[in-house]
Formats: C-alpha cells, sequence, structure tokens
C-alpha cells in the first residue's frame, strides 16, 4: 500500500509540474504586453519600461516561472495587476462560490442518480428501467446552460420563487443557498444522468457474478444479494467517475456562472483575460488543475485502501 | 436494427440535411436585418419566428447547424487523426518506454478539466472556430488513443498477428494491415459520442463568446444572444436549445445503436 501510495504520490508531482509549464507558457503566449495596456497608449515608452520592471515582467522566462511557482507553494499567489490585490484575496472570495456550488452539484447529482441507477439494475427491463434510462439520455444531451435558462424561466419569472441570478454572500446562508440552487441543479443534471448508467451498468456487471449466485444459494432474496454485496462492489467504478466529475463541475461552474452572474472563479477569469491581469489567469488555472489533480489522486488512494486488488494492478 | 439506430440516425440525417441545404438556400439572408419585424413568433412567414435583429430563425438554426456539425467533425478527425496512431503505436511497443510516455501524456491532459483549457486556449489566440476546433480536438486525442490502446493490446496476442510477424511484417504494417481494421468498428461508436460531445462543447464556447464570432451563425451564440430575452420571447431561447438537444441526442441514439449493431461486444469508454 505504501509503495502503491509513494508511486501515486511521484506521479501527481510530474502531473502538477507539467501542468504548471503548460499553463505558465500557453498565458506567456497571449499577444500584448501587459504593462503597455495598462498604461494606455498615451504612455511614454520610459513609463512603461519602469512598470514592466515593477511588474517582474523584465525578468527572464525561467526566473518568473520559478518565482510563480515558488510563490504558489507558499501561499503567495503574486499580485494582482489591475485589482493591485493579492490574487489570494481575490482567488479567496469567490472560491466560496465556486466550491460550494460544485459540492451543491455534486450532493445533488448522487441524491438523485443512486437511486435512480440502483432502481434500473434491480429492476431490468421493467418500464421504471426505460423510463429513467430515457431520461438519462436526455439529461445526457442537454446543454446545462440552457437548462439553467429553462430553470430561469420557469422558476425565476414565471413561478418567482428565486432570484435569476447574483449572490447574495454567506452573511445570510439560507438566502445564499437559495441563490445557488438553480444553478447547482443545472450543473448537476448531465452529471446525474452519467452517473445513473455507471451506477445501474456497474450494478448489473456485479449481479452476474459469482458471488452473487453463490449469496442466492445461501438463501438470500435477490434484494438482499444486491444491498449487501453488489452494490458495495459496483461502488468502485462509480467512485472513481465522481472523481472524475468533479472537474467537470468546476469548469462547468465556470459557465454556469456566467448564466446567473455569480461573483465566482469564473467571472475572475473572464475579466482577467480581458484586462491581460496574466497572473490571475495563471493561479486561478493552475488552482482548478490542482484541485481536479488532487481529488484523483485521493480517490484513486481511497479504493486502493478499499480494493486491494487495484493495488498489485497499478 | 434496432429502435435507437433507427431514431439516431434520423435525427443525424435531418440536422446533416439542414446542415447540407445551407450551402444552397436558407428562407432568408442570415445577415439581413429587420427590426419592425423583430420577436415575431413562429409561424406565418417566419416559420420559427425571428430575433431580436428581425432575422429568421429557421435561416440561423440552418447555419449553426453548419457551424456546429464542422467543428465537432474536424475535431473529431484531429482526435482520432493522432490519437489512433498514437495508441496503435503505445500497443505495438507495449511496455516500453515510449508506451508509458503515451499513455503518462494522455493522463495529463484528462486531469485538465477541459474546458477550462479550452477557454484558455481560445482567450490567447482568439476566440474563433478553428480555435474551438483545436481545443474541442486536443482532448479528443487522448480519448482515441487510450481506447485504440486498449483494444489493440488483446489482439496483439492472437494467432493472425502472430502469423503476420512469422510472415515478416514490420509491427507498423501488422497495425496497419490487421489491428486497424479489426477495431474500426469501435473507433466509429467513439467517434459517434465524441462529435456528439463536440458539439456540446462548441456551443458552450460560443456561448460564453469564445467560438464561432459573427457574422457566422452559432447555437451557442443565438442561446447567449437570447438570454436577456427569455422572458420576452421565449422561442428565442428555446429553439437553438432544442437543436443542439436534438443533434447530441440524435448522435448518442445513433452511437448506442451502431455499438448494438456492428458488435455487441465492443464497450465504450464514456465519461
Amino acid at each position: 500500500m505504501i509503495r502503491y501510495a509513494l508511486g501515486r504520490f511521484a506521479s501527481l508531482v510530474i502531473s502538477l509540474i507539467v501542468a504548471s509549464i503548460v499553463i505558465f507558457a500557453v498565458v506567456e503566449v497571449i499577444p500584448g504586453d501587459p504593462a503597455a495596456f495598462m498604461l494606455g497608449v498615451n504612455a511614454r515608452p520610459d513609463t512603461i519600461a519602469a512598470l514592466r520592471a515593477e511588474m517582474g515582467l523584465d525578468q527572464p522566462l525561467i526566473a518568473r516561472y520559478l518565482s510563480w511557482v515558488g510563490g504558489m507553494m507558499q501561499g503567495d499567489f503574486g499580485m494582482s495587476w489591475t485589482y493591485k490585490t493579492p490574487v489570494a484575496d481575490l482567488i479567496g472570495d469567490r472560491v466560496w462560490v465556486s466550491l460550494p456550488l460544485a459540492i451543491y452539484a455534486l450532493i445533488l447529482s448522487t441524491i438523485v442518480a443512486f437511486p435512480a441507477g440502483i432502481y434500473a439494475a434491480s429492476r431490468r427491463g421493467s418500464a421504471g428501467d426505460t423510463a429513467i434510462m430515457g431520461a438519462t439520455q436526455l439529461g445526457v444531451a442537454i446543454p446545462n446552460f440552457w437548462f439553467a435558462m429553462i430553470l430561469v424561466l420557469i422558476f425565476a419569472i414565471n413561478l418567482r420563487w428565486f432570484s435569476a441570478g447574483g449572490f447574495p454572500g454567506w452573511g445570510n446562508p439560507l438566502a445564499a443557498i437559495k441563490a445557488l440552487t438553480l444553478p447547482a441543479v443545472a450543473l448537476a443534471l448531465p452529471q446525474a444522468a452519467i452517473l445513473a448508467r455507471v451506477m445501474r451498468s456497474s450494478l448489473l456487471d456485479m449481479l452476474g457474478e459469482d458471488f452473487i449466485r453463490t449469496a442466492r444459494a445461501k438463501g438470500l432474496t435477490r434484494r438482499q444479494a444486491l444491498w449487501r454485496h453488489a452494490l458495495r462492489n459496483a461502488l468502485i467504478p462509480v467512485l472513481t467517475i465522481i472523481g472524475l466529475q468533479f472537474s467537470f463541475l468546476l469548469a462547468g461552474g465556470i459557465i454556469i456562472e456566467q448564466v446567473f452572474f455569480l461573483p465566482g472563479l469564473g467571472r475572475l477569469i473572464f475579466q482577467s483575460i480581458s484586462a491581460r491581469d496574466l497572473i490571475v489567469v495563471e493561479s486561478v488555472v493552475m488552482l482548478l488543475v490542482f484541485t481536479v489533480i488532487m481529488v484523483n489522486f485521493i480517490v484513486d488512494l481511497t479504493y486502493a485502501a478499499v480494493d486491494p486488488r487495484l493495488r498489485v494492478r497499478a | 436494427m434496432s429502435r435507437n439506430l433507427i431514431i439516431g440516425a434520423g435525427l443525424t440525417l435531418f440536422f446533416t440535411a439542414l446542415a447540407a441545404l445551407s450551402f444552397l438556400w436558407t428562407p432568408y439572408d442570415i445577415e439581413l436585418l429587420d427590426i419592425p419585424n423583430r420577436l415575431m413568433t413562429p409561424g406565418g412567414a417566419h416559420l420559427l419566428g425571428t430575433d431580436h435583429f428581425g432575422r429568421d430563425i429557421l435561416s440561423m438554426i440552418m447555419m449553426g447547424a453548419r457551424t456546429s456539425i464542422a467543428v465537432a467533425l474536424v475535431a473529431v478527425g484531429i482526435g482520432m487523426g493522432l490519437g489512433v496512431p498514437l495508441g496503435l503505436w503505445a500497443a505495438a511497443r507495449h511496455g516500453s518506454l515510449l508506451d508509458d510516455l503515451i499513455m503518462r501524456g494522455n493522463d495529463l491532459v484528462f486531469a485538465f478539466p477541459s474546458l477550462v483549457i479550452a477557454i484558455l486556449i481560445t482567450a490567447v489566440f482568439g476566440p474563433s472556430a478553428i480555435n474551438a476546433i483545436i481545443a474541442i480536438g486536443i482532448f479528443n486525442i487522448p480519448v482515441f488513443a487510450r481506447l485504440t490502446r486498449s483494444a489493440a493490446l488483446p489482439l496483439w496476442e492472437r494467432d493472425f498477428i502472430r502469423a503476420a510477424r512469422v510472415c515478416g511484417k514490420s509491427s507498423a504494417r501488422i497495425s496497419a494491415e490487421h489491428i486497424l481494421p479489426n477495431i474500426t468498428n469501435l473507433m466509429i461508436v467513439q467517434g459517434t459520442i465524441q462529435f456528439s460531445l463536440g458539439i456540446l462543447a462548441e456551443a458552450a464556447l460560443s456561448y460564453i463568446g469564445l467560438g464561432a464570432q459573427p457574422p457566422t451563425a452559432s447555437w451557442g451564440r443565438m442561446l447567449a444572444d437570447a438570454q436577456t430575452l427569455v422572458s420576452l420571447a421565449p422561442h428565442v431561447a428555446l429553439i437553438p436549445g432544442f437543436a443542439i438537444l436534438l443533434t447530441v441526442l440524435g448522435l448518442n441514439l445513433l452511437g448506442d445503436g451502431l455499438r448494438d449493431w456492428l458488435d455487441p461486444k465492443i464497450r465504450v469508454v464514456r465519461t
């Protein structure tokens, strides 16, 4: 187990290093000098040069990369050029919109998908199974930002149960959760559909295994065998998908934030790109990638702990 | 033939035909603004109504179908064109450093939230249909590489491949002449699914303004334009969404149907 964990950790570190190089390189290619952009067209060349020096843009690429990565490791994400505040503070404010949104959506999708998938698998071929599978086909085909617009049309404009957008802050937790509800539902729908399908097929695979027949032969009912033996084993692929989905939820959140005018990381990325605030773009993207890689690492370790077979295979 | 296959093929053909027809004829010119007739409801002279500039929605849907299909198709082409050879190569050199390198590279691309990187690429190189294609295409490469490798590996153990080896064929020739034909069905099915994901991704990118730019029509941008009008004229927001939904649904059903029809044994990766 320790060997496996160390191996996974080594590949985690390599992934993070390569990811940071790729992000840094891509952002460096953005055309336009940030210093010239910030000072406007009438700036004198020596003022631009002074600002470039102040922003550290006159340093060689390698030095800038190292200071960026080194800073992040100490929690220093640099100073935003347009907001004139530390990037860590900017991220800190907005992460409390994006992260709860992703988690909220993950919870919703699990709550819907687990029962739906289990029901469909246990009543394979029934009308209920067909209906659930049909619904999941629709769920994966609906663009979630469009679904979000329909939710706004129905629940915000016609029924007036929710507001159409904006975020009141966490001062009033109930209002904050309410404001995140429609976005979370929109975000969760395609993921719930995928998860329900994975749950169903994984359970069906397990129900065909010998140990289920043994359990049935021991006298367990089909339902008992499903709940006690099949479900536990079926959860392994389901966990993998949940881990992968977290990255889709974080990324998908960027678009859903646009629909609902939520002040999250997505908005921050867009504003920073148009303001040429490269350091913010780099750091936010790196943070997202870091989160995704970490979540997958934890998922890997979790089921290596649960399922000894996986340690050997890897 | 299953019901899935028929419905899926029907929907896919319908939207492909709409896109093809748009090259020859659309009911109206989509660059023609007709403000007095804006936000007309469906029916009458404009079958699907008009948008906030008085442009004919049916014509825009037809032109948008062309954009969506073109972007997704080329993105799948990039993914297959690079991913399949990489997968074949990795399988032929199974267990070597090269194999390891290719697979680790794939893991890395998978670790990135694809949409974030797509946003980054389009933001850096400027929003355009071409950059949307590249952004979506890059993420198709590991999908095909991984699938190709996992399908090719067991084939390498088969007797007919050994026979080919004994005949003195190089592994490149074996990959091209014996492995590839045996995994074509699988690639077609996965290609259909990546095609549908590509259409969704294109719609999302152009919705946030990073896809095809005006005057090129795009379903995603039609939705972005319609967002503020949703209470005033719901049809402007509903119609492009249904177009996306039905196209993606059609492709997914087509993929499922093809899978069952071509070979019930094959399994497709779906995330």
